[in-house]
């Protein structure tokens, strides 16, 4: 019995010491590595690194995107934009929420929980391929979803293959070059 | 009377452990308490290339494939910039490459992950692990 509590007591001491909860594999490559580089990849048959940039930029330029940074020697282009996030789906359950609550007497707020303004990010690297002879271009999209309390609600990594084939399709009209998956 | 001391030693030993982690608000501002020589030796490697922009380039690629967005670059002052989200927590890191002597580089990450500085060397150690790959080179300890 008493071993028992020494044991929680141990447990309760070394978890405080701790301190700091960094997941161990914050920085390992995750088994999906592979995946995720022919969804997000895309190789163009030209060694005009800074075409397939300025293409970029325009192609994310008619997605609305402004630019905030950009670095031309290492081929870095990032953008963002505000938009809507309203799911109707989730205002009706969120209102439906509110009322049974009012009905059944207390004060429920699901409204203000409810996804309202977005901020999107997108970064894409240029580089050129180990032989010199092609360009390979990989793009990333992240979401911060904010609430109507103006909290952020969500951090996500988009991961929607579509989006990216969406993307690689625009780019490939605008440099009138084929994009070949890695 | 011993069942009352035992318990309240019990109490005591965590409070003086968290209150040894406590530091004010301000003292992060420098963050000096840290060993500051063993942190950089956990965060900093060499590579023996004099190649920066290769080096950079595969700093940014290596950054991609942990499932970071490269925010930022800078050639010159030899800086990227990566954000991860990983548990509905933001993970941002900074990697400074500069010349250590003419035939090497010298690299320096540092990351944080919510509100917390990684101080850990194991995943410092991932990430040279998978820059070395990406360049084909070893990531060699610095003195």
């Amino acid at each position: 019995m008493a071993k028992e509590r020494l044991l929680v007591l141990a447990l309760f001491v070394f978890s405080l010491a701790g301190c700091a909860t960094v997941p161990v594999s914050a920085l390992k490559s995750p088994e999906t590595s592979l995946k995720s580089r022919q969804i997000e990849m895309r190789q163009f048959d030209t060694q005009d690194e800074l075409k397939v940039l300025s293409a970029t930029a325009s192609v994310l330029q008619d997605m609305g995107f402004t630019l905030t940074e950009v670095e031309r020697r290492l081929g870095l282009i990032v953008g963002s934009k505000e938009r809507d996030a309203t799911v109707p789906g989730q205002v009706a359950m969120a209102a439906f929420a509110d009322i049974l609550g009012a009905a059944g007497g207390s004060s429920s707020n699901a409204l203000s929980q409810i996804d309202s303004v977005q901020t999107i990010l997108v970064s894409c690297v240029t580089r050129l391929n180990l032989e010199k002879s092609r360009v390979a271009v990989r793009v990333t999209f992240q979401r911060v979803v904010f609430n109507r309390m103006n909290q952020v609600s969500r951090l996500e990594t988009v991961n929607d293959p579509k989006v990216y084939t969406g993307f690689f399709d625009k780019l490939s009209k605008s440099i009138f070059l084929e994009a070949d998956k890695i | 009377m011993k069942k009352f001391k035992r318990t309240f030693l019990g109490f005591l030993i965590p409070a003086i452990l968290i209150a040894g982690c406590a530091t004010t608000p301000e003292e992060h501002i420098l963050d000096l308490s840290e060993n500051q020589l063993k942190l950089r030796s956990i965060q900093t490697r060499s590579f023996d290339t004099n190649d920066k922009e290769k080096m950079m380039r595969s700093i940014m690629a290596t950054l991609q494939d942990l499932d970071f967005v490269v925010n930022k670059a800078d050639y010159e002052l030899g800086i990227v910039t990566g954000t991860k989200f990983a548990q509905n927590q933001v993970l941002k890191m900074t990697v400074i490459v500069r010349e250590k002597d003419k035939n090497s580089l010298l690299v320096r990450a540092n990351a944080q992950y919510g509100i917390r500085a990684i101080n850990t060397p194991e995943p410092y150690q991932d990430f040279f692990d998978a820059l070395g790959k990406a360049v084909f080179l070893s990531a060699n300890q610095i003195d």
